[in-house]
């Protein structure tokens, strides 16, 4: 049985890091500060992009810290709660006064953190919220999950720029999802996108995330004889949804789409080859297209730790994003010299930045200005072996061009077999 | 969209998913219904289950019902010192209504929190031969997936029904929940059968919990989701009543299955519960209630 | 206790309040001052209905909710005003108080706890399929400037929510000590009892619900502004539900100044937990405190020291 650390545990990891670095830096170090979840719904996730991020402070550190100051990450558990996040980040600036802010891991914790850097004019760097600009507009906020400009609609791109490619052309198609916050938007992309690729969308429904048994809706769905199935569910649905996919016997000509839980190992060796012929979206895999400098270095070192501190062992999803997200914050105050907060967002703005994920420019609203969300399909998939999730062609990219590492298998049912 | 087809299967998956709401009902059917002890932390006993036949499954392979079965005497140890802990605190002094249930939610926290420091918040799941496999009969589906834990829901309600109506102890239980302190006339201890009744409702926790990871992924706060549904069974299906409880747990089953199918998924719950307030404004005792 | 104190005491109260948002200029205490104040809202609120009639609540979440989902559709329709807002949101959860009354004819103990679950439960189902305050994603609100006098507008929101825990602390008071909370102790005790005496129990029952609703929904009010964010699955948190039940029983439940030590016991700690520990231990604390608190102090805190001082006169 792994054990979990503990508080104890982890506070000490850090406290040795920092000391372990060996280089004589200032006393006063560059504090980063953010609120992450480490307990509650999203705390898997959180908890892998904090590991990252004390990875990121650790080489920093090794190379002796930014502009010459140690870097010291300051961080609370937001218990995946955004009522929690005004009180933690002035928490953060006002008593622990740090340097610089990045927000924690999800759409719904950026949410009430971008009014509050506002306030203030602060800088701040998201993790994986999906168009928490939109309403805001505020030039100081950027985003590192590579969506794109027009996040809803690039969300789903590369699925129905992948389906229109295809022959026979599907026509039709079904979209589903959980009553929540990510579905929604994702939902509302899809529908978008079908009404631009000619798609009549024959079924649109959502479900209580709470519900137990899918065979009732996967049969309604496949009553409606859909050319393509659009999902988007969080990891328990998803699971409930591939089972009942297999056991109603829903063969769409395109089955997946943004079903959350299949970047994770934890559901990929439980559902094995019932994966095979999935398209799914992605952040990064390990195709031969992707391996930018740096990050296979990164995923070794970060797997080697994985097992102890209780978070999934692949980390192809969020980690590689949680370093970079700190690192592009990094760079910024290395080539500014400075940690003013206005000096720091027009750096961001101007450029095309190294990092671990590629080369990453954000466009005008903080977002990805070229889309890079990846569409994967599981291919070969057999039996319940982890390893097997760390070669290549088990998921190939389809989209986009630029990264493609395989082809379509068309129709599903084809690829299922 | 009416077709025959859809409505033999939304009945079909109704009665599936009804067999094993009973399941993870009958718990409370016994302790709240029989034992006036509001346990609100049944579910969560119920995940412990879970997880219990997820460590044994990946570690040894067994069949997470086998685990279930196993798990069936631990559990029920854990419902005595449980109740023992309850009945010196609480019950003795008269106390347990309100300050019960506040213990039983602190119960509640405390083995969420246990979970979480041992597995995580990852999702788990097992592995079984009937998983992913499904029966065809005629146009009618059945996920064994499903088949399995209502059947087991089923044996359980008609075990349990047994139990009660034809051992010794089992009737002394129904008589304790009727008028205890006749029964301390008689020379019976009522404690000592109320140990015994809330030990076995705990112990159908360790079932249903190998039923609840069978049927889909399981973390350590699942057990919330299940909260209302447990109470909403065991109180529609009449204080108490075992068969009334898996006759509630049909109807809800079926209700949410044909909300899904025909009027949109995301309602399915609303109107469940809406049917418990409609049966609670109008006849409180139940639909089977005494 | 003289009548003049409590007042006293409330007005002692928003002067300190009203002070601090002067001299202070950590602006972090102001966000923690507002949710330990809230929760004395929330607390007093449940313990009008759940302690002193023994009704318990299970829906704190639902009227909380309503509260800041009135709030929301002001602001989104009007741009009204904070107070307008209060005002709707209380009335808005004093109706919903209204049903729930109405409820407790027929339904007595934990059904009654259940039915105000499901009633919950149904409300959120609402909320997530009306697209208006954005469904299940919820919906980003702005908050206004500054609010003169006060140097920023969270200084404006821990003012006000100062100033509603003091009127609903008064509330509680002024219940407990008249003719009402007699009437309310006599159904507590025994509901046919109080019937057959003449106690009009049906009028008393329903002013309970009335006015307990009423707070929470003035509670859940200011919500929207303080947060920023107002999304289904915190608005109904069963935080609510468990920590309004949670800090009367801790406080103790008899008297009005209970719910106020439990709610700001209990929620110091949650927040203090929340910027020191940092991890699953902090739901650990809430759980073993519950259990030990109704094990160990069964009359609340305030029970406990009443006992100490009981013994130390005799």
């Amino acid at each position: 049985m792994r054990k979990r650390p503990t508080f104890v545990a982890v506070v000490s990891a850090v406290i040795i890091a920092l000391i372990g670095t060996g280089v004589a830096v200032p006393a006063e170090p560059i504090k980063l500060g953010f609120g992450m979840a480490l307990t509650g719904a999203l705390a898997g996730n959180g908890k892998a992009a904090l590991l990252s991020m004390q990875m990121w402070a650790e080489d920093v550190n090794k190379k002796g810290g930014l502009l010459g100051r140690r870097v010291e990450l300051v961080y609370y558990d937001d218990q995946t709660k955004p009522a929690t996040i005004p009180a933690i980040y002035t928490k953060l600036l006002d008593v622990d006064k740090v340097d610089l802010i990045v927000s924690g891991y999800g759409t719904n914790v950026i949410a009430p953190l971008i009014p509050l850097a506002m306030e203030r004019n602060l800088t701040v760097v998201g993790l994986f919220g999906m168009a928490n600009n939109e309403k805001f507009n505020y030039g100081r906020y950027f985003q590192i999950m590579p969506v794109g400009p027009n996040p809803p609609v690039d969300w789903s791109r590369g699925f129905f720029e992948v389906a229109s490619k295809q022959s026979p052309k599907p026509a039709t198609i079904a979209i589903v999802g959980a009553d929540a916050e990510y579905p929604h938007n994702a939902m509302a992309g899809a529908r978008k996108n079908a009404e631009q690729y000619g798609l009549k969308v024959v079924y649109d429904n959502k479900y209580p995330p709470s519900t137990v048994d899918f065979t009732p809706i996967v049969r309604a769905i496949k009553a409606t004889n859909p050319d393509v199935v659009y999902v988007a569910s969080y990891p328990p649905d998803t699971a409930g949804m591939i089972f009942a996919a297999h056991e109603v016997g829903l063969a769409p000509k395109m089955f997946g789409g943004g079903m959350v839980g299949l970047q994770f190992a934890a559901l990929q060796t439980k559902l094995g080859a019932k994966l095979n012929g999935v398209v799914n979206y992605e952040t990064w895999v390990p195709e031969p297209t992707l391996s930018f400098p740096g990050i296979n270095d990164f995923l070794k070192r970060y797997q080697a730790q994985a097992a102890k501190a209780g978070v999934d062992p692949l980390g192809y999803y969020i980690a590689p994003f949680a370093y970079a997200y700190a690192q592009v914050l990094g760079l910024a105050v290395e080539g500014t010299k400075s940690l003013d907060q206005k000096k720091i967002a027009d750096y961001l703005h101007g450029r095309e930045m190294d990092t671990i994920v590629g080369k990453v420019k954000f466009g005008p609203n903080g977002e990805w200005a070229k889309p890079r969300m990846l569409h994967v399909q599981f291919q070969n998939i057999e039996g319940n072996d982890l390893e097997q999730f760390k070669r290549p062609g088990k998921r190939v990219v389809l989209y986009p061009e630029e990264w493609k590492s395989g082809t379509l298998i068309y129709p599903y049912a084809k690829a299922r077999k | 969209m009416l077709s025959l087809d859809l409505l033999l299967n939304a009945i079909v998956a109704g009665i599936l998913l009804g067999g094993f709401y009973a399941a993870v009902s009958l718990g409370i059917s016994v302790a709240f219904g029989l034992l006036d002890i509001v346990n609100i932390a049944h579910p969560v006993f119920v995940v412990l289950g879970s997880y219990i036949a997820y460590a044994l499954n990946s570690a040894l392979g067994l069949d997470p019902l086998l685990t279930g079965l196993l798990g069936v005497p631990v559990f029920f140890a854990l419902g005595v010192v449980v109740y023992r802990l309850y009945y010196a605190s609480f019950e003795k002094t008269g106390e347990e209504s309100l300050r019960g249930l506040v213990f039983f939610f602190g119960l509640l926290f405390i083995i969420e929190v246990a979970l979480l420091l041992v597995y995580g918040v990852d999702y788990r799941m097992v592995e079984a031969a009937y998983i992913g496999d499904s029966l065809h009969i005629g146009s009618v589906g059945i996920a064994l997936r499903l088949l399995v834990p209502c059947l087991v829901g089923i044996g359980m309600t008609v075990a349990l029904y047994l139990v009660l109506s034809r051992t010794f102890w089992g009737r002394a239980i129904m008589a304790v929940s009727q008028d205890s302190q006749a029964l301390r006339l008689m020379g019976a201890n009522p404690v000592r059968i109320k140990t015994i009744a809330f030990g076995l409702s705990i112990a159908t926790a360790s079932l249903a919990g190998a039923l609840l990871i069978v049927i889909g992924p399981v973390e350590p706060s699942i057990g919330r989701e299940y909260i209302g549904r447990v109470f909403a069974i065991a109180v529609l299906g009449g204080m108490g009543s075992i068969g009334g409880t898996l006759a509630a747990g049909l109807i809800l089953g079926v209700v949410e299955t044909f909300t899904a199918t025909y009027y949109g998924p995301s309602w399915a719950l609303a109107v469940s519960f809406g049917i418990l307030l409609v049966v609670l404004a109008v006849r409180p005792a139940g639909l089977f209630g005494r | 206790m003289k009548k003049g104190l409590p007042l006293l005491i409330a007005v002692g109260v928003l002067l300190a309040a009203l002070v601090a948002t002067r001299l202070v200029g950590n602006r972090y205490l102001y966000f923690a001052g507002y949710v330990i104040f809230q929760y004395v809202v929330l607390a007093t609120a449940w313990n009008i209905l759940g302690g002193y009639t023994g009704y318990v609540n299970f829906g704190t979440a639902g009227f909380f909710a309503l509260g800041a989902y009135t709030a929301t559709v002001l602001i989104l329709a009007f741009k009204a005003p904070l107070p307008v807002q209060i005002v709707a949101g209380g009335l808005v959860s004093a109706v919903l108080g209204l049903g729930i009354g109405y409820l407790t004819l027929r339904l007595r103990g934990v059904f009654f706890s259940i039915a105000t679950l499901a009633l919950a439960l149904v409300l959120q189902t609402f909320v997530m399929n009306w697209e208006y305050v954005g469904g299940a994603k919820g919906v980003s609100i702005i908050r206004p400037a500054a609010f003169p006098p006060f140097a920023s507008y969270v200084e404006f929101l821990f003012f006000v929510m100062a100033a509603l825990a003091v009127v609903s602390a008064m509330a509680a008071w002024w219940i407990e000590n008249s003719w009402v909370g007699r009437g309310l102790a006599a159904i507590r005790d025994n509901e046919e009892a109080a019937e057959c005496m003449g106690v009009p129990t049906l009028r008393l029952k329903l002013l309970a619900t009335v006015v307990s609703g009423c707070f929470m929904g003035v509670a859940g009010a200011p919500f929207p502004y303080y947060v920023t964010l107002v999304e289904p699955v915190s608005a109904f948190s069963l935080d609510y539900a468990v920590n309004s039940l949670a800090m009367p029983m801790i406080g103790g439940t008899t008297t009005w100044i209970g719910p106020i030590v439990g709610a700001i016991l209990l929620s110091t700690a949650q927040q203090v937990a929340t910027v020191t520990i940092s991890s699953e231990l902090n739901l650990l604390i809430v759980g073993i405190v519950l259990v030990a608190f109704v094990l160990l102090a069964p009359q609340g805190i305030v029970g406990l020291v009443q006992r100490l001082a009981g013994r130390r006169r005799a």
